[in-house]
């Protein structure tokens, strides 16, 4: 009993304990910021002004948003499976901040010398990290299937089954250009992965691997903005403005429950193609403890990347999507897999 | 733990797994039970590899996936087939070669 | 102690699946029971067999049940008829299983109870060589064969679903 109070008040188990705290909160706070975000990018491409009514240039407009969403009846179709109907918004949403687990976004620190030995910004150091994200990505396709079978309706479980049908395909995609990726650099951890592209080549061009792999990169890119349901592929979502999606019958909390997890997939998947591509927390000018500000500026830039495809370019239909994921982008993938291999055995890249 | 925990664990997941197989009237939950019973023969796999110190055992899990992934997918395609073409999912349904 | 967590989980998730009557749930129940033979497969030194159960099995056969059981919107069980009796009443074939399960059940616990000292753990007889690496270097040199035929049966399999699932014309 002694030592379990002791290894409580340590201080590497009080800073783990605040890391995962942050980070927890740090991802509710990017939900709120994104939706606020996302109605200012949205207005300033159409030429309007977005929300400026509720505080300072808009800026409580998540605020009003989160507190409406609260006060809202919480309703249940009668024929709904309620335990089915309960448990897949809450599936999502775990799913969702499960997968920002492995993923590092910052260097080892020792918090200006308060910690014994440094410790890395992450929550989980797995040394298979990036099979992590996979499977964790592959469990979110239950919440939205759960959601569209749950509602009992018609149109929430064909929103449902094709949502889920685009995720399971652009899955193959994603993981073959993580498999490429993996091979180039050795490993499948992501702080290592981080670690290689440190560097620059003569001087000025960074060392990340954007520039060695660029088709993966824009495979991993449609891929990922496939899996979280965004524009241009949100046709299962933007039923919803035609006739209705999976989550029509959802209110109030539950729905602000899938709400968020889109938002914190749309931020856990820019994060791991920050560490995957960009080279993570590595940067000119700021000292190497500092690196998540880095990180901070690379995924506000990918993040901001999302919302200007969502806003610029007209959605696909859904056939057009599956052909899309089926026949271009696993080819193109399995081919640049392909010559990653011969260029890693042949040439020793 | 001790092998012998593992085997034990494995042996109860395949009996369960085979009482499902035998006791279920329904084809999907069938093929269910019979994913229980590759999943134990998985555990035992792993955990003798683990013993003897040699990554075999886990290759052969590799393996044995595989095929329960292939199987699983031509026995709903034969249960879709079924269904069509009689309307239910019961095995004593399908019984008309039965003497 | 994590032991006893990880198969708890994977046994009850057995048992609920083998006694749902609602196929949805026995699926969701079936995950559970992966989730925790992947705990498992961690506790044995095995992360990427871990890894990769939840990724094909819970991640992509079992979506694959789901859909097939929402396409045929398959209804609830009905009980058996003889569910309701009196286990001594019920058919001769769950009679005789019965027996069969309970002697297993007492042979196994007395050949577990002679077989005391059956190698010690599992964890202290060699190190650990299960890095991804070696799983890889292994995979593709001794089970090279293997590994090809299994593709083919693989494309086999693929091809094999679509034709058997389309609709006659």
């Amino acid at each position: 009993m002694a030592d379990i109070i002791t290894w409580v008040t340590s201080p590497t188990f009080i800073a783990y304990a605040t890391l995962i705290g942050v980070v927890f909160m740090a991802l509710q706070i990017s939900a709120a910021v994104m939706v606020y975000a996302e109605r200012k990018v949205a207005a300033f491409m159409q030429q309007r002004v977005g929300p400026t009514l509720v505080g300072p240039k808009g800026l409580l407009q998540p605020v009003a948003d989160i507190v409406k969403l609260f006060f809202k009846e919480e309703l249940r179709p009668k024929a709904a499976d309620a335990l089915l109907f309960t448990m897949a918004p809450i599936i999502s949403v775990t799913t969702a901040f499960l997968a920002f687990g492995p993923v590092p976004f910052g260097a080892a620190t020792t918090f200006f010398g308060l910690l014994p030995e440094p410790m890395a910004l992450m929550i989980a150091d797995v040394n298979v990290a990036v099979l992590v994200i996979f499977a964790v990505a592959s469990m979110g396709v239950y919440g939205i299937v759960l959601a569209g079978w749950a509602s009992n309706s018609k149109y929430s479980l064909l929103g449902g089954l094709r949502s889920s049908a685009q995720m399971i395909s652009y899955e193959l995609a994603y993981g073959m250009s993580l498999a490429t990726v993996v091979m180039f650099a050795g490993s499948m951890s992501l702080r290592e992965i981080v670690d290689l592209q440190q560097g620059y080549w003569f001087g000025f061009i960074p060392k990340w691997y954007i520039f060695i792999q660029p088709i993966a990169f824009f495979v991993f890119a449609c891929a990922g903005i496939a899996e979280t349901n965004r524009a241009p592929f949100d046709f299962p979502e933007a039923e919803q403005e035609l006739v209705a999606g999976y989550h029509t019958e959802y209110s109030s909390m539950r729905f602000a429950m899938f709400f968020m997890a889109e938002y914190i997939n749309m931020v856990t998947v820019s994060a791991v193609a920050v560490n995957l591509f960009l080279g993570g927390w590595h940067g000119p000018f700021i000292p190497p403890e500092y690196g998540w500000i880095w990180f901070l500026i690379k995924l506000a830039f990918l993040l901001f990347c999302y919302l200007w495809l969502r806003w610029t370019l007209p959605r696909f239909r859904y056939d057009q999507l599956m052909s899309f994921g089926w026949k271009v982008l696993l080819p193109l993938a399995t081919v640049n897999l392909l010559l990653t291999a011969a260029g890693v055995l042949y040439f020793g890249l | 733990m001790s092998i012998g925990h593992y085997l034990v664990l494995s042996g109860l997941l395949f009996s369960i797994g085979a009482a499902g197989v035998f006791l279920r009237r329904n084809l999907i939950t069938l093929l269910l039970s019979v994913e229980i019973m590759l999943n134990a023969v998985n555990l035992a796999f792993v955990a003798f590899g683990r013993q003897l110190g040699t990554v075999d055992g886990q290759i052969i899990t590799f393996f044995v996936m595989t095929v329960a992934a292939a199987e699983a997918a031509v026995g709903l395609a034969l249960v879709i087939g079924l269904f069509r073409h009689r309307e239910s999912l019961n095995p004593e349904a399908f019984t008309s070669l039965k003497w | 102690m994590l032991f006893y967590l990880f198969a708890g989980a994977a046994v009850a998730g057995a048992l609920l699946v083998v006694s749902q009557r609602n196929p949805v749930y026995s699926v969701l129940a079936l995950i559970g029971s992966f989730f925790g033979l992947s705990g498992l497969y961690v506790l044995l030194e095995a992360p990427f067999v871990a890894v990769v159960q939840i990724i094909i099995y819970a991640g992509a056969i079992m979506v694959l049940f789901l859909f097939v059981v929402m396409l045929l919107n398959v209804p609830r069980e009905d009980a058996a008829e003889w569910d309701r009796a009196h286990p001594l009443y019920r058919p001769m074939a769950v009679r005789i299983g019965g027996v069969l399960a309970l002697l297993l059940a007492l042979e196994l616990g007395w050949a577990l109870s002679r077989t005391a000292g059956l190698g010690g753990g599992v964890a202290d007889e060699h190190p650990a060589v299960s890095s991804v690496a070696e799983l890889g270097r292994v995979l593709f040199t001794d089970y090279m064969f293997a590994f090809e035929v299994t593709s083919i049966l693989i494309i086999v399999a693929m091809v094999g679903a679509v034709v058997l699932a389309k609709k006659e014309k």
